[in-house]
């Protein structure tokens, strides 16, 4: 498990170090690329930006009037057995069928239970490690005009499931 | 279906706050949480600048291409269906690549013209193999850093931002082999339905 946390922690410097040795040997331009890509970036957070203004503000609606909570109570004795937190069924649902939605529902999620809680880090392993099969499914066949998935939407869905249950357990085994 | 979603989530929450008298707190929370929305969009700039400046130079340096080249051998097994040489494979490369540095927007333009290249390959509106392999690859997600959640936890003062790395690569990495698998699972059993 001590592995698994130094690589949280080596990775990103380690890899910084890497490109920046490369690049610098292989005499590119390192600064001026750095600001140039850096723009793309801020071009991005601001066409996040209503996509999450969006989604927060719908689910801290149904968050707000209790609704959640009502509907965790319904279902939190079954999925206690199984040793699932209940607060996290709605990322699970949504996840593969909308990016920013699961995205805006991770972030309602941290806020709540805190980032370092246990749930703060399923949702944001579950929201890091798996992709929105439907919109890839729909959005890749549909350029293409492909009309028969043939058992496409079985793989995806089956290995997101997988991934549900994975997260949950390699959570659980990390951070305890 | 985003648009059913989004728009059940508020109906049912206002509905539910008028017979759980909470109107007062969904009130306060439409502005404050629409608030908190545009305050985290604009705390993710951070990253997101840092990240793509890196992946600008890593991909001027030739990194990205040579990862690409060095996944070669491997990935090429999983596509049975394209010809060596064949420019499909070298768009599937591409994307998987883009994919795995978390350049969501470099990736689809790749995969997209990976799928041109596909359908070129079958000749038909019916999914081939090589495409429903490469789906299965894009949809278990290929990241290896999650840029966007560690900012997200950054923002909501995480003692250790990074600390979900190491998680998100292992569940990763286990969906992934799983997609495969379930992808030559049903793949055979389609065939074998045939004869």
């Amino acid at each position: 498990m001590a592995i698994i946390t130094a690589v949280s922690t080596w990775l990103i410097p380690c890899f910084l170090l890497i490109v920046l040795s490369v690049a610098s040997w292989k005499k590119v331009p390192t600064y001026e690329l750095f600001v140039e890509g850096g723009k793309e970036g801020v071009k991005m957070a601001f066409s996040l930006l209503p996509f999450l203004v969006g989604m927060i503000v719908s689910i801290s609606i149904l968050r707000s009037s209790g609704a959640i909570d009502a509907m965790i109570n319904l279902i939190a004795p079954v999925l206690m057995t199984f040793g699932v937190p209940p607060e996290i069924i709605p990322l699970a649902f949504v996840r593969p069928i909308s990016g920013t939605a699961a995205l805006g529902i991770t972030t309602e999620l941290i806020s709540t239970h805190g980032p370092d809680s246990f749930i703060g880090r399923l949702a944001s392993t579950m929201q890091g490690s798996m992709d929105t099969t439907l919109y890839i499914l729909t959005v890749y066949f549909g350029a293409v005009g492909i009309k028969k998935m043939k058992y496409a939407l079985k793989v995806g869905l089956l290995a997101d499931l997988v991934g549900i249950i994975t997260s949950i357990l390699i959570v659980k085994m990390v951070f305890g | 279906m985003v648009n059913l979603i989004w728009a059940f989530m508020a109906i049912v929450g206002i509905v539910y706050a008028m017979f759980n008298g909470t109107m007062d707190e969904v009130n306060k929370a439409l502005f404050e949480s629409a608030n908190d929305a545009v305050t985290l969009s604009i705390g993710l700039i951070s990253i997101l600048v840092f990240w793509l400046g890196i992946m600008k130079i890593a991909e001027s340096a030739g990194i990205l291409k040579a990862l690409s080249k060095a996944l070669m051998p491997v990935v090429s097994k999983l596509f049975p269906e394209i010809p060596k040489g064949h420019p499909a494979m070298g768009y599937i490369l591409s994307n998987i690549t883009a994919n795995i540095f978390g350049l969501g927007n470099a990736a689809t333009p790749m995969g997209l013209k990976a799928m041109e290249e596909m359908k070129h390959l079958s000749g038909t509106d019916t999914a081939s193999r090589s495409m429903i392999t490469f789906l299965a690859l894009n949809t278990s997600g290929l990241t290896l850093i999650p840029t966007t959640v560690i900012a997200i936890r950054m923002q909501y003062h995480s003692v250790s931002p990074t600390e979900i790395i190491g998680t998100t690569i292992i569940t990763t990495v286990i969906s992934l082999i799983s997609a495969i698998l379930l992808d030559r699972l049903f793949y055979y059993q389609s065939i074998r339905r045939k004869k």
